[in-house]
């Protein structure tokens, strides 16, 4: 590779590399995405259930704010302790950080949702899941679905640096690239699609919150 | 009965009673304004009506049954709700927001979409509103729908808490048309929360005023008018309120002259111009044998037929103008005035003629109303300044 410059080099390693990249760039996407659905699937109820009490909502958020603040790299090595090397240290990792935008969106939605509308709901006759179904669900959507968006980009950079713990993914080119002497272009070929993945999902999901508010229907 | 409230009260964790004890009776097709200032307890009542609140003590009884004993998500779907605030789903199309209570009664796609549309119309709104979301509406139009929403799966009673609270007083007084012609054509029976005395007075036939969670007074707007039961009555009433009402409430039985000068149809001309010349009157009524009222002849036409030979009868005018003893004069006098009528006879409901009414008698009728409030208040000063003697 000796007289290419940076992109000639970038250029040349796709094209000898191009699919396991692709490869790589697959797994990536799908430790972040199970990450964050599992955190979905069990964060979006819990908010729903501590949007129900102040009480339960600060203790809940306190603690996943405490998750939040524990480093990235520290959690995976205490995860790796339990889970040992490999990808589900990742994944769990990945869903504990998304716990809480995903909890406190989720939560925030609920509370928002307009106290009157509510109040009419239950008086023409609606059961309370008729009420968090029709109502307060497709209300605060929106605002779920943006935590759901914040998560899954914390998600993509955390599944990078846990090629650490040795669970694959775009990471591992990029830890190979600094290993490597004039490793340059081979950080730049697992760095650029990682930070590719990350705009363009929160490109997608903003959209998809954008279509998802209550609030944007005078059109 | 149709409604019964019996013994309600409702008391809040630390003694704060909201509701002390009301009772209460509601016949199909009332309209009942609650009224009070605000913590009297009136929206709560409305609010255990529906089991939105739970009655610490007390049953409501909705055709004999009582509702406590009833699933409340059952209950609240067979009565209307509408609130201060609108309350319609922002994310839901007017269409859905009005079907939505026949849709959670699993009603057939047809048979809603008929309803919406029935339901536009009662709105008295465009039938292209319903598919517009309600940002795209005004305040009174959301309102209207939130209105009719009520109607939706044929609520026999509507419970409206503050409805029009929010709105301008213009849009306020058309959406207080729309209900008001709503009841007369739907016969629904209404609950209706109001801090606005006016609006009461205008809908209800039974006005329920609260005060402190107890009934101050239970009555139709007019004994409510003619006599407020206590002193919070009329001060809610307002002292304006009061002498206003006086003539209004009045029927035009009370103030007419209950000697009118008539004749029988069968008479001659010549009895006739005797009659006027000894009342001293230019126009005679003319009546049957029974004293039904038949028809009017004045001077004019007397003297230009005088000579024919005809009876009263043949001659009078057949369309005359009257109003019935038991109107209330607030209806009937500005029409007597706006037409230019000297005077109007009154007749009872077998259409007899009972009386009569003359702009004397309008005259003497201000006079009271206006005067009379004065005369009140000399009374008691007199009363006063006698028990000072007694005292001395």
């Amino acid at each position: 590779m000796k007289g290419m410059n940076l992109g000639q080099q970038l250029v040349e390693y796709f094209s000898n590399n191009g699919m396991y990249v692709l490869q790589q760039f697959s797994r990536h996407f799908l430790i972040s995405i199970y990450g964050v659905l599992m955190a979905a699937i069990i964060g979006v109820p819990i908010g729903i259930w501590i949007s129900r009490s102040r009480k339960l909502s600060n203790v809940v958020i306190g603690i996943a704010n405490v998750i939040q603040t524990v480093p990235s790299l520290a959690m995976l090595s205490i995860i790796m302790l339990g889970l040992g090397l490999g990808v589900n240290t990742v994944i769990v990792t990945v869903f504990l950080y998304s716990l809480l935008p995903i909890i406190k969106n989720t939560y925030t939605g609920m509370q928002n949702v307009n106290e009157d509308v509510l109040d009419a709901g239950k008086g023409i006759g609606m059961t309370a899941f008729q009420r968090l179904r029709f109502i307060e669900l497709p209300l605060s959507m929106s605002v779920i679905m943006a935590g759901i968006r914040n998560a899954l980009v914390i998600a993509i950079g955390i599944t990078a640096i846990g090629s650490f713990v040795g669970s694959g993914g775009l990471g591992d080119i990029i830890i190979r690239g600094t290993n490597a002497t004039d490793g340059g272009a081979i950080i730049l070929a697992g760095a650029l699609p990682t930070a590719l993945m990350a705009i363009i999902s929160d490109g997608i999901l903003g959209f998809l919150e954008k279509r998802l508010d209550p609030s944007k229907h005078s059109n | 009965m149709l409604l019964s409230l019996e013994h309600l009260r409702k008391e809040y964790p630390g003694h704060k009673v909201a509701v002390n004890d009301v009772t209460l009776h509601i016949e199909a097709g009332e309209f009942v304004c609650f009224i009070g200032t605000s913590g009297s307890g009136k929206t709560t009542v409305l609010r255990m009506i529906n089991r939105m609140l739970m009655p610490t003590s007390g049953t409501v009884l909705i055709n004999g049954e009582d509702t406590s004993k009833l699933d409340p998500v059952k209950l609240r779907r067979k009565l209307g709700y509408v609130i201060q605030n609108i309350g319609l789903m922002p994310h839901m199309t007017i269409r859905e927001n009005i079907t939505l209570v026949p849709k959670l009664l699993k009603w057939s796609q047809e048979k809603r979409d008929a309803k919406a549309i029935e339901l536009i119309k009662l709105a008295q709104l465009p039938e292209e509103f319903l598919d517009r979301y309600p940002s795209e509406l005004s305040g009174g139009q959301q309102q209207r729908i939130g209105v009719v929403r009520a109607f939706a799966a044929d609520q026999d009673i509507i419970l409206m808490d503050e409805p029009f609270g929010a709105l301008d007083p213009i849009t306020r007084e058309s959406l207080q048309d729309l209900v008001q012609d709503l009841q007369q054509r739907l016969g629904k029976t209404f609950i209706f929360v109001t801090h606005d005395m006016d609006e009461a007075l205008r809908l209800a036939t039974k006005v329920v005023i609260m005060d402190a969670g107890d009934v101050m007074q239970i009555d139709s707007p007019e004994n409510i008018l003619k006599h407020p039961a206590n002193e919070f009555v009329t001060n809610l009433i307002g002292e304006e309120r009061l002498i206003q009402a006086r003539p209004s409430v009045t029927p035009v039985g009370q103030i007419m002259l209950k000697s009118p000068i008539y004749i029988t149809q069968d008479q001659s001309l010549p009895t006739a111009l005797e009659t006027m010349h000894k009342s001293r009157v230019d126009t005679l009524l003319v009546t049957d044998a029974n004293r039904v009222l038949r028809g009017v002849v004045d001077i004019e036409t007397l003297n230009d037929e005088f000579n024919s030979g005809k009876t009263v009868g043949d001659i009078m005018d057949d369309k005359v103008f009257y109003v019935f003893e038991n109107s209330v004069v607030r209806d009937t006098v500005n029409r007597i005035l706006k037409m230019g009528y000297k005077n109007v006879p009154v007749v009872n409901k077998e259409y007899q003629l009972v009386g009569i009414v003359t702009r004397a008698t309008l005259v003497d009728m201000v006079y009271n109303a206006l005067w009379s409030q004065d005369e009140d208040a000399n009374d008691q000063t007199q009363i006063g300044n006698k028990e000072a003697n007694v005292d001395d």
